[in-house]
């Protein structure tokens, strides 16, 4: 076996790396670089941009410490990838269309979910699947690299439809990249030159396979020259940067020039700083002086230097915003947990109408519920 | 860990649960056949997300214990083709919810090498793949879709009740000349512990066990239905005095015929309880069986207690939707009183 690419063994971090393809705007404090152009965007959209990363961090800490607490089930964290996530929602016109995944919390909320709705789901409802009319989001994706081709398909009928002001922004993990409908949708997206921009949250690690596993290529955005398509490698860690080429991307998509494709493939390059999910232990299988390199990149201190620096953000807004944060989040557990269903709910919404044959299945169960009581269906199985 | 455990046990049994014994059966088989391998996501380094590949890499090295590409296809696929080279491959599939990617080159190749060939090539593979519900687990990750499975002629199907016979099976599986989906009841892997034998040993792939003896009602299952079905065998036998023969089948196909039989010419009335959909699963086909066989005996009709025809739910209501001891003592209830 070729043990070029040992599971676990890490150079520097890509991003730490000098690397010339990577596109950046911030250094790794938050100090704008020599030569980086600064997206263009106004001071509230920055202010936007800094509230919803800090929301992100906090609603994620929550998140971990309430699943620990029994009121969420398994939660799949997202600290350090915030800052990626929210620029590029933070990128998207109100009509364009986002397919997340498991991780993607701070992109739904950023393109118009509520939090309530990101926490139903973790309680084991699917109230946070009805999306509203107004919020272009697609229940999130667990089954990987499976919204490749979807996304890739909503933006072909939007092109086949002449809506071509409508782009499709569809995220997707390292490990996704191995998966054949990966190859499948972003083949299909050059071939129909869709308006789709594809994110690869390469936050290096798929459970406990690196990314060296995934992949013999270099990049994963070098894959998006097999398709034909644009590839583009930013700093993951970097708002601004993932702001100005998501931002481009999309406009690209929207209205391409003279001999450009629409699709565009992004690796946003970043660091998964926690664990895959509450239900796993990354000291069994990676070092942790690797994330400690990550570290000194955060997302949010780069961006809070930057406000700062630019004179947007003082400690008085930053402890104003921090407070209507944490508010905000218990609000949002609170309303979550009231949330009720009923066994009925297990019949309904599988086809448009209720087929008698699961009619009777539940009539069945409601006869059971009304002999025996509701308790005696939660009896722990094992 | 149990790997350790059975070298210092030697001989001896030692306490696992099922999952323990699951590891403990590839330990067993890899240490007497090289040409075993495991693959799958996550496998190597961590274990397997379930802890069923624990220590296999450390002891058995990066050859034999591969973390591969996530990629469920090719993870088949390419076990297909190893097995072609004289290896053993047991590919695991993180969760069956997962393994539809893979259902092309199990479907189309591995369940039928064999016959397309004349008997000149086979596939000698188990593909393991925790399934069920009951865990509190996300979206996609609770279904029961053996019958996907057992519709296909070619491959056989094992589901494991308890950590003595998920050795055994194991074992029986890797041994076996043809693919084997060799399906974790994940509900149990660490519901209880019972002796299971450091030696090898194997629990054949053609038998049912008949796990709790009666002469009313005879109740199929497999899986971690077995426990429940026991449950309400127990509750109903001091509630009612009525006498539950409960038929653990371990091998979904092909299915032990005889042992489905010869217990209903016994008692005449019959409860399948499965998790999977009722519609099409595994119930309608050991009904007919029994209609086409043991006609003559049959007292009342043949109940299902079954998931709904309907998604999997997420966990606030998985529990309505799996057969609860309620359910199945009720069920039983109504067959024998018909
Ligand atoms: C088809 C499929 N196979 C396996 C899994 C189990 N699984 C869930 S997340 C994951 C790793 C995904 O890694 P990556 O694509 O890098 O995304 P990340 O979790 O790092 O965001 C795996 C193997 C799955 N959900 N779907
Ligand atoms: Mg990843």
């Amino acid at each position: 076996m070729n043990m070029k690419n040992e599971a676990g063994s890490k150079d520097v971090p890509a991003a730490v790396r000098e690397d010339s393809d990577l596109v950046q705007v911030l250094d790794a404090e938050g100090n704008v670089l020599p030569q980086a152009s600064v997206p263009d965007i106004s001071d509230r959209q920055l202010l936007e941009l800094y509230e919803t990363i800090k929301l992100a961090r906090h609603f994620d800490q929550r998140a971990i410490s309430f699943q620990r607490q029994g009121r969420l089930a398994t939660y799949a964290p997202m600290t350090g990838q915030e800052g990626s996530q929210v620029a590029t929602s933070l990128a998207l016109a109100e009509q364009d269309w986002l397919f997340p995944t498991y991780r993607e919390h701070a992109a739904k909320y950023a393109h118009g979910m509520d939090l309530v709705s990101l926490f139903e789901p973790l309680r084991g409802y699917r109230d946070g699947y009805a999306i509203p009319d107004d919020v272009n989001v697609m229940p999130e994706y667990i089954p990987i690299a499976t919204q490749v081709p979807q996304a890739m398909g909503m933006a072909w009928g939007h092109k086949l439809q002449g809506k071509t002001d409508t782009a499709v922004l569809c995220h997707l993990g390292d490990g996704a990249t191995s998966e054949g409908d990966f190859h499948e949708g972003l083949n299909f997206a050059g071939v129909f030159d869709v308006p789709a921009v594809f994110v690869c949250n390469n936050n290096q690690w798929a459970i406990s396979v690196p990314r060296e596993r995934q992949t013999a290529s270099e990049t994963i955005a070098e894959k998006a020259q097999a398709y034909g398509i644009d590839g583009v490698r930013v700093d993951g860690l970097d708002p601004l940067a993932v702001y100005k080429v998501a931002s481009a991307a999309l406009e690209k998509a929207r209205n391409p020039g003279p001999g450009e494709l629409r699709p565009t493939l992004i690796e946003s390059v970043q660091y998964r700083f926690g664990a895959h999910t509450t239900a796993d232990d990354p000291s069994v299988y990676r070092d942790e002086s690797e994330e400690e390199a990550w570290r000194d990149r955060d997302p949010v201190d780069r961006i809070e230097t930057y406000l700062y620096n630019e004179g947007i953000l003082d400690s008085d807004l930053e402890s104003e915003i921090q407070d209507s944060i944490e508010q905000e989040v218990s609000e949002a557990i609170e309303t979550a947990e009231q949330t009720e269903t009923s066994p009925d709910n297990i019949v309904e919404h599988v086809y448009e109408d209720v087929p008698a044959r699961l009619e009777e299945q539940r009539d069945e169960l409601n006869r059971l519920r009304e002999k025996y009581d509701d308790g005696a269906f939660s009896e722990v199985l094992e | 860990m149990s790997s350790t455990a059975s070298t210092q046990t030697g001989q001896n049994a030692q306490r696992l649960t099922l999952v323990e014994a699951i590891q403990d059966g590839l330990y067993t088989e890899m240490s007497r056949d090289d040409s075993v391998v495991v693959l799958g996501e996550d496998v190597g380094k961590n274990g397997g997300v379930f802890r069923a590949t624990d220590q296999l890499y450390e002891e058995f090295g990066e050859d034999r214990v591969i973390d591969t590409p996530l990629a469920e296809a090719g993870i088949v696929g390419a076990s297909i083709g190893l097995a072609q080279t004289g290896m053993k491959p047991v590919p695991e599939m993180q969760f069956m919810g997962f393994m539809y990617p893979a259902f092309d080159q199990i479907v189309s190749h591995a369940a039928r090498l064999r016959s397309r060939s004349q008997g000149q090539y086979s596939v000698p593979m188990v593909i393991r793949a925790p399934y069920g519900g009951g865990i509190r687990a996300p979206e996609h990750h609770s279904e029961s879709k053996e019958a996907f499975f057992v519709h296909e002629p070619g491959l056989k199907v094992v589901s494991p009740s308890t950590p003595y016979d998920a050795k055994g099976l194991l074992a029986a599986s890797i041994h076996d000349p043809d693919p084997v989906i060799f399906l974790e009841p994940k509900l149990i892997y660490r519901a209880f512990r019972e002796d299971v034998p450091a030696k090898p040993y194997e629990v054949s792939l053609s038998e049912a066990a008949v796990r709790r003896e009666g002469s009313d009602i005879s109740v199929y299952t497999w899986g971690a239905m077995t426990r429940p079905a026991l449950i309400a065998a127990e509750n109903l036998s001091q509630s009612h005095g009525i006498d539950v023969e409960v038929i653990d089948l371990r091998t979904l196909s092909p299915l032990d015929v005889e042992t489905i039989t010869n217990s209903f010419k016994k008692t005449g009335r019959a409860a399948i309880v499965h998790e999977a959909p009722k519609t099409v699963g595994l119930g309608a086909e050991i009904a007919t069986t029994i209609q086409e066989e043991a006609l003559v005996h049959q007292e009342a009709p043949i109940k299902r207690i079954a998931g709904f025809d309907a998604p999997m739910p997420l966990h606030s209501l998985e529990d309505y939707y799996l057969p609860q001891a309620v359910r199945i003592q009720d069920g039983i209830r109504e067959t024998v009183d018909f």
